[in-house]
């Protein structure tokens, strides 16, 4: 177990399941006997607006937020939310980003601009950066919703607890609820983790 | 967010905040339980909604919630109000007087203040609450706390007799964390409302009597906070700085400075003066870390202690260990250098109304009519001051716009004797606190249009019920108002009550129009559900023919999230001048076939495929 706090920044859009993948992070870091905390402030942001869940797990945790330049680990759902969060990204950390690029009103109406590429700029800081088309995925696995499983795999080998403890306690998670959706869940982590490491 | 473990006690859960607050009422014996919906409070009827050992109700506002938990407490039974903390303005009429004459079932306000604004119109720091209502306050610093502290402040409330309030900000509320349940219900059955009237009845003779009894019961508070084991000194070698701290602020100080020193108060009010002089004498500099105004820092000085506190922390918004560190590390005479990092720039994600959004219409009419002062309230509506609409002019509180509307009305100046007043409110709104105001205006003989927009839901929070929607917190069946009727019954001719289906934009734009024109109030009701509710019916989505897309942004002026523009073109016009052309694109995800955009679109370009094959996945952004 490791003796320092590990931070997650889970990133991303109002309704793309953001919050579910931090609970599953969270849930899983506590069947591993670490102390926990998860925000997750919605508000109004599940109007298609930004939206962020913070996990941070180890001996003992006080804060729930995670500092600028704290986090171990960045899941972005959307490419432009996860270059938003880059300021919060440790030195040493790892950016584990969904290439999907969706533009708000604002932008398609031309009010401001869609960065051309905002993962070259993440790279271009230092930081290892990791991006895929995880929607890409869900489609050949043929549900879109299991976007969310997919960065879970993806990021897997980044924890301080093994893969498959993740990968069991989210089958497990659906076998009790879903029990249907247990398989596909099973393969679109696996598919994660593959695409994760490319 | 809201799943509840409903399991024996010694197993560790993780619950947010509210969930852990839920938990607690359930075993504290509580009877009754009653909320307006508010973030970062709503969770917590959410959760005690799925304990059937307690009567549990969405009331229609946050006074009406404290004082059917006051009935049920003058009743013998132990009773819960939540709220945010704007509710508390509205519920201080009830317990600033209940707290002169007493509670006898254990009565709990539990207040989430939404500290640094995620969703809310100000920032009010609820603690005053305590000190202005002679009221304790325990402030929980997390999600075991809040179960922990909920139960006891039954406790304390049937000991004393007084409400106790709970204070709760949203780094607790909605901060999911370790908890372990450490009992089961425990019942307290209602011991039966005890006529007194000399007690319950305050009259100005009844009430005098009973003045100094809240002080003297002040007196008792103090000192039984001075010995409370919810304020506790946690040790720390580093004597230079000692740290005075409630609430989530607590965990800040911790992460920042292990070795110091720090009094954390859980039992806030009355603030134990002579523990806090005792614990300055042991430490060089007291310095008070509070969310978010000066309130104890005040209190401390005032009792001859000397303390800093904001003028080294921000007045306003949440603190964090990198907010505290570069603000008290120069006071140890250490540097506190700032990650290099800097923030990436990256354009704005407002929330905005979503596809389908009821609102669409109304705000679609608005922003194409001239000569318009737009009163709007507090709802996803409220987000009609943005782009594209710039269609909303001012939103203060529940319940404002159709007084506020009024008053612009009557103490319009000349400039605006050609501008038409509109007055823009939702249905849980209006029955939240707007009904007043629209009887106000009646009354008065003002001149109003107001838009009623009837989305059958509290949509802002979440798409809770209210007695607009036929069903309670529970989604059983419940009755449903009629709004025309309430209308009419408030005194607008029906003449002037217009019912319309905010699609029609046609006939929402040209109903707008007549009203606004009319001498005397109108009340335009729109009746389309919420599209995030399962009231609402999912459509198939539309799409545009390119070719026939002539590029003149109506569609667009609609504000629908679904509908982007695929390409720009700028053309010299008949006239010479140069325009910008806007073509339409249509997210076929994300629309859900309202048909709103069908009817600004001249060229007739959007249609709704006949057998739309599976949809391929949008491309990355052209």
């Amino acid at each position: 177990m490791l003796d320092r706090i590990t931070n997650i920044l889970v990133v991303g859009i109002g309704g793309q399941g953001v919050m579910t993948a931090a609970e599953m992070l969270a849930r899983t870091a506590l069947s591993q006997g670490y102390d926990v905390k998860k925000t997750e402030v919605a508000g109004m942001a599940q109007r298609g607006g930004v939206v962020s869940s913070h996990v941070r797990f180890g001996p003992k945790v006080y804060s729930p937020q995670i500092d600028p330049g704290e986090a171990d680990l960045l899941i972005g759902f959307e490419a432009a939310e996860a270059l938003r969060w880059l300021a919060h990204l440790r030195p040493t950390g790892v950016a584990m980003v969904n290439t999907l690029r969706i533009a708000p009103p604002v932008v398609s109406a031309g009010l401001y601009a869609y960065p051309a590429d905002p993962l070259a700029q993440l790279a271009a800081s230092g930081i290892e950066v990791h991006a895929f088309d995880a929607g890409a995925i869900a489609d050949q696995l043929g549900n879109p919703k299991l976007v969310n499983t997919i960065m879970l795999g993806a990021i897997s080998d980044h924890l301080p607890f093994p893969a498959d403890v993740l990968k069991d306690c989210i089958v497990e998670g659906f076998r009790a609820y879903k029990p249907k959706l247990a398989a596909i869940n099973a393969q679109a982590f696996d598919a994660g983790r593959a695409a994760g490491r490319a | 967010m809201n799943a509840v473990v409903h399991a024996q006690a010694t197993r560790r859960h993780l619950l947010s905040g509210n969930e852990a607050v839920a938990r607690a009422a359930w075993e504290a014996g509580v009877r009754v339980a009653a909320a307006y919906p508010g973030t970062p409070a709503t969770e917590i009827l959410e959760s005690i909604a799925r304990y059937p050992d307690i009567y549990s109700e969405w009331s229609v506002n946050e006074k009406v919630a404290v004082e059917v938990a006051i009935g049920a407490s003058l009743a013998g039974s132990r009773a819960l109000a939540a709220m945010k903390h704007v509710g508390m303005n509205v519920a201080s009429d009830a317990f600033m007087t209940q707290s002169l004459a007493g509670v006898v079932g254990g009565l709990v306000i539990v207040v989430a203040d939404d500290v640094g604004l995620s969703s809310s119109q100000n920032e009010q720091d609820s603690r005053y609450w305590g000190r202005f209502g002679h009221l304790p306050i325990f402030e929980p610093a997390d999600s075991q706390e809040a179960y922990a502290m909920v139960k006891q402040a039954f406790a304390l409330s049937e000991e004393y007799e007084t409400p106790v309030i709970v204070r709760m900000t949203t780094r607790v509320c909605h901060v999911k964390a370790m908890v372990e349940f450490t009992g089961e219900r425990v019942e307290h059955p209602a011991a039966g409302f005890q006529k007194n009237p000399r007690r319950w009845v305050m009259t100005p003779a009844n009430a005098k009597p009973r003045l100094p009894l809240m002080h003297e019961r002040d007196q008792r508070l103090r000192e039984l906070s001075e010995t409370s084991a919810l304020n506790e000194i946690f040790q720390g070698a580093d004597r230079r700085i000692g740290f005075v701290t409630s609430g989530p602020a607590f965990m800040h100080v911790r992460e920042a400075f292990p070795n110091a020193p720090t009094l954390k108060l859980g039992f806030s009010c009355p603030a134990p003066l002579d523990k806090i002089r005792a614990f300055a004498a042991t430490v060089e500099t007291l310095v008070v870390v509070e969310e978010t105004e000066p309130l104890l820092e005040t209190e401390i000085r005032a009792a001859g202690v000397a303390v800093q506190g904001k003028e080294r922390l921000p007045r306003c918004g949440e603190l964090a260990p990198s907010v505290l560190r570069p603000a008290i590390k120069p006071l140890l005479g250490e540097p506190y250098a700032v990650p290099t990092r800097t923030q990436a720039d990256v354009f704005p994600r407002p929330p905005t109304m979503c596809a389908s959004c009821p609102h669409l219409g109304p705000y679609f009419a608005l922003s194409h009519i001239r000569n318009l002062n737009i009163i709007g309230d507090i709802g996803c509506y409220t987000l009609g001051a943005g782009h594209p609409w710039n269609a909303l002019d001012t939103c203060t509180c529940m319940g404002a716009s159709l007084s506020m509307a009024h008053g612009m009305d009557k103490g319009r100046g000349a400039s605006d004797e050609k501008k038409h007043i509109v007055a823009v409110i939702g249905d849980s709104t209006f029955l939240h606190m707007g009904m007043q105001g629209l009887l106000n205006m009646i009354y008065n003989r003002g001149n109003v249009t107001v838009l009623l927009l009837d989305n059958r839901s509290v949509g802002m929070t979440g798409g809770q019920e209210n007695p607009g929607t036929g069903q309670d917190l529970h989604g059983q069946p419940a009755p449903r108002v009629d709004f025309a009727k309430l209308a009419e019954a408030l005194g607008v001719r029906p003449e002037r009550i217009r019912m319309v289906d905010p699609y029609e934009l046609p006939t929402i734009v040209k109903l707008v129009r007549e009203e606004v024109k009319m001498e005397e109030p109108s009340v335009i009701i729109t009746n389309r559900p919420c599209s995030l509710t399962d009231r609402f019916e999912r459509f198939k989505p539309y799409e545009v023919i390119d070719d026939q897309c002539t590029g003149c942004g109506n569609c667009i002026d609609l504000g629908c999230p679904a509908i982007l523009v695929a390409r720009r073109e700028t053309v010299t016009a008949k006239n010479g001048k140069s325009k910008e052309l806007a073509f339409a694109r249509i997210d076929a995800n994300a629309c859900t076939g309202c048909h709103m955009c069908v009817e600004t679109c001249a060229p007739n370009a959007i249609v709704q495929p006949v057998t739309p094959e599976r949809v391929i996945r949008i491309q990355p952004h052209a």
